[in-house]
């Protein structure tokens, strides 16, 4: 069982991020789990979701401390007040940033055989129209990050996975996720 | 056809795979995305059925009654203080002998104000003559509700089932929900056709006066229809695997056969649970789970059966009876009392108000009934 | 459930599941409750139908004139003094 942990703002759609990856692995075959930190969501304030893909049937009904993949929307949390991003990570473990920097910008990076890998998802999500230029939502394009770099998830069902559940702009979603397959560090 | 929706959908689909024909429902907070759902549903023309707003959760439950009494299948949805606010006529529903099914999402009850995953609102609805059932994860949820409607519509049952699902950890969890087609459903569950309903040709006095002379005759025949309904579970249970291949029963045993502490958990702690149990055999320790599925009626045969061998019980409440202790606890030494069973007994007092059960915290619980005998009842984890 | 009979409740098993009285309009007749007898003069009565919109039981039928269900009229009088033209009278009923 693999257990994917996202990093968020509230407003950023982590959510819907870690609904889609469990759609998607769900096309592949997978058994799938995915839910948000429970809550009460404000706009702005950092929020959590979690993802979790296996071959069995998965039995456990708990938040998920030691994660193999994290994923952070948003770069400006890594370092934010009582926010601890690599509480609980796994050694070896990979951690996939929406960032303009190079993955050795990370100090955290090579160390305790974690990798980091990075895109720009905030830009594609802009090029693309997601949400609007002060507000990107970067959601859909990160999934196809974590497709590229977990080998989870193909992309084509990604790509099904936003069809389903995202209400509009669909097709400029899907072609987010494909930007960042295809771009990630 | 396999989805993957979280647990307020699963209760959605289940009541509209059970083919029901009216929903009653509170809108507002605490009520949950089961009936957003379902007006949907019936809004879009996808189930066939009339849903009524109404302006509370005690209306809600009225509306049901007065429906279902005209031999009609409901359902409603509620959670928390909605379903205490119904608590007067849940009693009507159940002496009323009306087969309705509610799907309760177990939320702690206020004040302090919360929406997170706790069972005090139902059991404090324990003795309203309610069959409970308490769902591990979203599949069970709907296949839940589909057998809910066969048990409680029987003609030696008709008794009002609750299906709970704990708040978050299913109804904003989102899994593999394996939805069963309509002809195949319309074979597993008969049309409901009361002996009695509101009529206007064949007139009958609903709820009369009633008095000593036959009150109690009424609540002998509750009695039977609840030992009668256990039986009933077991067979719909089997029935339901036979069609669909998914088993459930009033418990669930995981490799308690040879294990000298069992684990005695509800709802979605139970799978939480069973991992625990596969944790601490690595680790060399003989532990097992007993999930007990439906509280009311109380499976006490068959808890007996399965804690026969156990050297310790630990039995996790997600509840509290103020002044005692939990209730599952209370419950599972009651039966070995009435079956002469008498071996140590832990209660452990665990994810109350939506506090996270995880397999350290089952752990840590297997720990302390190992170590010194605690005091019971035993809150973990509490911040002293 | 339509038979004209008392229903027996001696056992358990005689009971049904709900507390519904069966047929109860039919068998548990009211007539005993009462110590006179609402009488309707069919050449003073009007046709207004008050008689039928007041009694409680409801024991009048909006036949023209009306009829009275005397197996079922409690002898409670609100017909007689509802009635606008005093077309309904007391009729002792001393047996």
């Amino acid at each position: 069982m693999i257990e994917i942990r996202l990093h968020g703002r509230g407003g950023q759609g982590a959510v819907k991020a870690a609904e889609i990856l469990a759609k998607a692995a769900f096309y592949d075959g997978k058994v799938v789990q995915s839910f948000p930190f429970f809550g009460v969501e404000r706009r702005g304030a950092p929020v959590q979701a979690f993802t979790r893909i296996s071959d069995e049937k998965i039995r456990i009904h708990s938040y998920i401390y030691e994660p193999d993949v994290l994923v952070v929307l948003d770069p400006t949390l890594i370092g934010a007040e009582g926010v601890n991003i690599l509480e609980g990570l796994r050694s070896g473990g990979k951690v996939i940033v929406n960032s303009t920097k190079e993955p050795s910008a990370f100090d955290f990076h090579g160390k305790n055989g974690v990798t980091v890998y990075t895109v720009d998802a905030t830009a594609i999500a802009v090029k693309n129209k997601l949400g609007s230029e002060s507000a990107p939502i970067v959601n859909t394009a990160i999934v196809g990050a974590i497709a590229k770099v977990t080998g989870l998830v193909t992309i084509d069902s990604v790509k099904k996975a936003i069809f389903d559940t995202i209400p509009r702009n669909k097709e400029a979603n899907a072609v987010a996720a494909e930007d960042t397959f295809k771009n990630v560090k | 056809m396999k989805q993957v929706m979280n647990g307020d959908f699963a209760a959605s689909y289940g009541a509209m795979s059970a083919l029901v024909k009216y929903v009653a429902a509170y809108p507002i907070t605490p009520q949950t995305l089961v009936v957003e759902k379902l007006s949907e549903l019936v809004a879009d023309g996808e189930m066939d059925a009339v849903f009524s707003k109404v302006e509370s959760e005690h209306s809600a439950m009225a509306a049901c009654i007065g429906a279902e009494a005209a031999g009609i299948r409901t359902f409603t949805a509620t959670s928390s203080q909605g379903l205490l606010l119904m608590c007067e006529v849940l009693h009507w529903a159940a002496r009323g002998r009306l087969p309705i099914v509610l799907a309760n999402v177990n939320r702690a009850v206020a004040p302090g104000w919360s929406i997170w995953a706790d069972a005090q609102d139902s059991i404090s609805q324990r003795d309203t003559g309610w069959m409970q059932v308490y769902a591990e994860d979203n599949q069970e949820v709907y296949d839940s509700i589909i057998m809910a409607y066969k048990i409680a519509e029987s003609p030696d049952v008709l008794l009002p089932m609750m299906i709970n699902l704990d708040a978050f950890f299913l109804s904003h969890t989102s899994e593999v929900v394996d939805l069963i087609d309509k002809k195949d459903i319309e074979k597993f569950l008969p049309p409901y056709e009361p002996k009695f309903k509101l009529n206007p040709s064949e007139p009958h006095a609903f709820n009369a006066l009633t008095s000593p002379d036959h009150y109690f005759e009424l609540t002998y025949k509750m009695h039977l229809a609840m030992e009668k309904a256990k039986k009933r579970i077991t067979e719909v249970g089997v029935e339901f695997e036979k069609m669909f291949g998914r088993r459930y029963g009033l418990t669930e045993s995981y490799r308690i056969e040879d294990a000298d502490t069992v684990l005695v958990t509800f709802g979605t702690i139970a799978g939480t649970a069973k991992e625990t149990v596969d944790l601490l055999r690595k680790e060399g320790k003989k532990v097992g789970n007993l999930k007990i599925r439906v509280f009311r009626p109380f499976p006490q045969e068959e808890v007996c059966e399965a804690l026969k061998n156990a050297k310790k019980v630990i039995v996790v409440d997600r509840d509290y009876s103020y002044g005692f202790e939990g209730a599952f606890f209370t419950e599972v030494k009651s039966a070995l009392y009435n079956k002469g069973v008498m071996k140590p007994l832990y209660g452990m007092m665990a994810g109350i108000g939506g506090r996270d059960v995880s397999t350290g915290t089952l752990k840590e619980i297997v720990a302390k009934a190992e170590g010194e005998d605690p005091k019971n009842p035993y809150f973990i984890g509490v911040k002293l | 459930m339509t038979d004209d009979k008392k229903v027996e409740l001696n056992k358990v098993s005689d009971y049904p599941e709900m507390p519904v009285s069966l047929g109860s309009m039919l068998w548990n007749k009211t007539s005993s409750w009462r110590n006179f007898k609402p009488v309707i003069d069919g050449t003073k009565c009007i046709g207004c139908g008050i008689c039928w919109k007041f009694c409680p039981e409801p024991a009048i039928f909006p036949t023209n004139p009306p009829t009275v269900d005397y197996d079922f009229c409690k002898g409670c009088g609100i017909c007689i003094s509802e009635c606008p033209t005093k077309a309904i009278s007391k009729v002792d009923e001393t047996r």
